[in-house]
């Protein structure tokens, strides 16, 4: 494996605010840190039988969500961190896929193992679709395409012609997986499983298709639009391509989670979920694989912790102030862009360089 | 007697790329200096450096003040006007517009005065008073020229930075132009620094010549003395 | 028949608000190249504290004017606080700015004033204006406020030096620079302006969508339609794009229920106006950026 990998991170231009780095796809040592990653997380459910409050079903829950949200921040992140187009709307993916999963579910009994595949298709032609008249827009304009689009969407999903399907606004109400061949895990524990397999092969294939020429595409395409164009690269195609793939990846995330909440409706798909998803990538890390699982574990403890973190700000700080997720986001959203714009992966990387001098 | 301008050691960057290396040169009061050499040389690095338009190392003394690292509308204000390469009008703006904008620093106290300017304008440019209601960016290229200089003049400035004002312009306008120049600095005594591609042309108008190569300063002198030097004319001139 | 026109003269009403909020996002627009996200929760925010001032007291008028001032001086330091580090920044930084900036007034309006609906008083009595069959006193209040609000606006530009100094800054703000003018304080100016903009906007709408946190989001939408519509390099354009936006918001309403009337079939109605407004967007966007009225900006290589 190699170490030397020239398409490493973040080199900085202006002083507080480095332009998006270039893919931190992973050196030699990222890899090792992927495979004992992925072990702990494999054995993590098994602890239950030695630690059962500890590793708690709902605790295995909670890391179900936080993979989920991964999932759907790294479909953001193959869009906005490694092609450079802005979204603000991929809340609408992800209502996507959830209702596709749900009336797949509900209309026609599908089981959900079947799902994904058919969810990831919808997903994609609608990202391309979308992605098509986005062609011609960049930079503000296109994030005020998406954040209108972001804004529309519990709407959308409650016209009437619709609601046949989707359960208006009442939603649909869904039933868990069950652990397959009759293996004694509790629903929770499968649902772990299920989550953790999806998450590392999307993970895979994100990170091959990065490492491959089409990455090199989607990132020259961001850093330098026309230079691509006259290099013969056809950038019409792989963008447009790039939002259908990054919207059949965070599809696929708001399909796993109907099937981990067992229930979808259209005031749960609203602006604040695209904000979420935003925060998961800036926090994360743009531009970066493990960045965007940080980041998708980041929005889920925070989302827990609003209770926790409110009284704590009340009791403890003794300020008056009702500490909500969204307060939360936006003072992180502000901070970050000025004391670490390149997010918790970048910082660590950049700590980790300075280390290794 | 002290230089009105006195430029040493400056330095010029755009982004990480140096432009100017060691430049020094002075202007004395009332006189017309050119700057000359071929393209890329820095003339026009140097016109924006005395502006901070662009980051710079050095020093510039402007009638005894220290100005490197001013903002640039200070060093307007205190009485630097730049007539930059591009004309830089105001193309959405009337032809009044733009001149009223030049004299916005005056404050409404100098009302008579800056309507006098206008007339003295409107005296050296006739044509700009019949196209006064007319869009900037309509007007024709000699014809934005003049406006330039004009908006440079409604600053009321004790120094007028020039950059190639010949610039896509047909001779006669040019030389209408320049005939206009020498009145401006005989008649309000606006010192001036010239930068322009036609050597033969400046040295016409100027006292005193620099001659740029790559960011250097490589010969300097009274501009009868440089335009008779055939050797400087051949390899630094061109012709 | 009556009813047609009443319709019209709502979303006159309506447009009159998108049309001040579209002016304030193009004001922000021509001068800085930004699109302010948080427009629409700065003019909530606004909103929420001329309320305040009412319930301590201070009569209707003194609490708007009080508000406008607040507004702007809010404006000129978010520009001048938050802003003026990221000028070079890159795109995605100042897009998340803005959406930070929208979650913060959001989620601080939510804390201090809670997300329950409050109503919004209407200074203009009902039996002053003598057309309520067609238009309501407030309506037509509303209309008449933006009007005036426009013309000061455009008088201040066209007339007034430090106008005249704004839309140099905007238009070139190098050469403005050679001439003189202090482009960043004219800048933050144009917040404060835009800022004070959309505090009128907001004031006016609270008393017919009622006080909530999320009560301009909807509106932002039909601002931005507007905006575009009209043109969002063009002020003049922005504000009869959002005036036409108000109108066509409610006509479309208006058919879709006589159609359903008709033939009982629904197709569209009041469900879905953000819907519509996304059509709008896009279709603007995608068909010709520049809307109606704006200039093409051909950027050089």
């Amino acid at each position: 494996m190699s170490t030397a990998n020239p398409a490493d991170t973040a080199t900085s231009t202006t002083a507080a605010v480095p332009a998006s780095p270039a893919a931190p796809v992973g050196s030699g040592t990222d890899h090792r840190w992927v495979w004992i990653v992925v072990a702990i997380a494999a054995a993590l459910p098994l602890l239950h039988f030695i630690a059962p409050n500890v590793i708690s079903d709902y605790r295995l829950f909670l890391m179900s969500t936080m993979m989920i949200a991964a999932i759907a921040v790294l479909g953001l992140n193959l869009l906005t961190g490694f092609n450079g187009q802005i979204s603000l709307g991929h809340g609408a993916f992800y209502a996507v896929g959830a209702y596709t999963a749900a009336v797949l579910m509900d209309k026609l009994d599908l089981p959900y193992w079947t799902l994904l595949p058919m969810v990831a298709a919808v997903c994609f032609v609608v990202g391309f679709l979308f992605g098509l008249p986005a062609l011609r827009l960049e930079g503000h304009y296109l994030a005020l395409a998406t954040f209108a689009l972001a804004l529309a969407v519990p709407q959308m999903l409650k016209y009437k012609w619709l609601e046949g399907l989707t359960g208006g606004v009442q939603g649909i109400v869904l039933l868990k997986p069950e652990a397959p061949f009759g293996l004694p895990l509790s629903e929770d524990q499968w649902l772990y499983y299920y989550c953790l397999i999806v998450t590392v092969l999307l993970y895979w294939g994100a990170w091959n298709m990065l490492r491959g020429r089409s990455g090199r595409a989607m990132m020259a395409i961001r850093d330098h639009h026309m230079a691509a164009d006259t290099m013969g690269i056809d950038t019409a195609r792989y963008k447009a391509v790039t939002f259908g793939i990054s919207a059949a990846y965070t599809g696929i995330a708001g399909a796993l989670s109907a099937s981990a909440i067992a229930f979808v409706a259209p005031d749960s798909f609203g602006f604040f979920l695209s904000i979420s998803l935003l925060i998961g990538l800036v926090v994360g890390g743009v531009a970066s694989l493990s960045g965007s699982i940080i980041g998708g574990i980041f929005t889920v403890l925070v989302q827990n912790s609003a209770q926790a973190l409110s009284n704590f700000v009340k009791n403890d700080i003794g300020l008056p102030y009702d500490l909500s997720p969204y307060s939360v986001y936006g003072i992180l959203l502000l901070v970050l862009m000025y004391v670490m714009p390149t997010g918790i992966a970048g910082g660590v990387v950049m700590a980790w360089r300075r280390l290794r001098r | 007697m002290a230089a009105f301008l006195e430029v040493s050691g400056l330095k010029a960057f755009y982004g990480q790329t140096q432009a100017l290396y060691d430049v020094a040169f002075a202007l004395r009061q009332g006189g017309i200096t050119t700057l000359l050499g071929a393209n890329g040389a820095g003339k026009t690095t140097t016109l924006r450096a005395i502006c901070n338009m662009v980051r710079t190392e050095g020093r510039i003394s402007f009638d005894g003040q220290p100005i490197v690292g001013r903002a640039t509308e200070s060093i307007v204000r205190l009485g630097v006007a730049h007539v930059p390469e591009g004309r830089g009008t105001f193309t959405t703006l009337t032809v009044g517009e733009n001149l009223r904008i030049a004299a916005y620093t005056r404050g409404r106290s100098a009302r008579a005065e800056v309507k006098r300017d206008l007339d003295m304008v409107f005296e050296y440019f006739p044509r700009l008073s019949e196209r006064v209601e007319q869009q900037a960016g309509t007007l024709s290229g000699g014809e934005q020229q003049m406006l330039a200089v004009s908006r440079a003049l409604m600053l009321r400035p004790r120094l007028m930075l020039l950059d190639e004002p010949s610039f896509g312009l047909a001779p006669l306008i040019v030389q209408e132009i320049f005939r206009i120049l020498r009145r401006i600095n005989n008649e309000s005594k606006v010192s001036m620094l010239l930068v322009e591609q036609n050597a033969a042309l400046a040295l016409e108008l100027a006292d005193h010549a620099y001659v740029l190569e790559t960011g250097r300063v490589v010969m300097a002198g009274p501009s009868a003395v440089v335009k008779n030097d055939e050797n400087i004319r051949k390899s630094y001139l061109g012709y | 028949m009556e009813q047609l026109i009443q319709q019209i003269a709502s979303g006159l009403a309506n447009g009159a608000i998108y049309a001040c909020v579209a002016l304030a996002l193009v004001m922000i627009f021509v001068s800085t190249d930004h699109i302010n996200f948080a427009q629409g929760e700065m003019a909530m925010f606004s909103t929420y504290i001329s309320w305040q001032l009412i319930q301590w007291g201070l009569d209707y008028w003194i609490a708007f004017f009080a508000t406008v001032v607040i507004s702007f001086v809010a404006g000129v330091l978010i520009e001048r606080v938050v802003l003026r580090p990221l000028h070079s920044a890159p795109v995605l930084s100042i897009v998340v700015v803005f959406i930070g900036l929208l979650a913060i007034c959001n989620s601080v309006a939510g804390t201090a004033w809670s997300y329950l609906i409050k109503e919004y008083p209407t200074p203009f009595p009902k039996e002053l204006f003598g057309l309520s069959g067609l238009i309501g006193a407030h309506q037509l209040g509303v209309v008449v406020v933006t009007l005036v609000v426009l013309t000061l606006l455009y008088v201040f530009f066209r007339y007034t030096p430090l106008g005249l100094a704004m839309r140099a800054a905007a238009q070139n703000p190098v050469s403005a620079r050679l001439s003189g003018v202090r482009v960043d304080w004219m800048l933050a100016l144009g917040w404060g302006l835009a800022a004070a903009v959309g505090a009128v906007a907001g004031m006016m709408v609270a008393h017919i969508v009622y006080l909530d946190p999320n009560m301009m989001a909807g509106i932002l939408l039909y601002a931005f339609a507007g905006a575009l519509l009209g043109g969002i390099s063009n002020p003049g354009g922005a504000v009869l794009g959002g005036f036409i936006v108000g109108v066509l918001e409610n006509l479309v309403a208006f058919l879709g229920n006589a159609a359903e009337k008709a033939t009982g079939i629904y197709i569209i109605g009041n469900g879905e106006k953000l819907t519509v407004a996304l059509i709008i967007v896009i279709t603007v966007l995608t068909l010709k950026p520049s809307g109606l009225f704006g200039r093409v900006v051909v950027k050089r290589v």
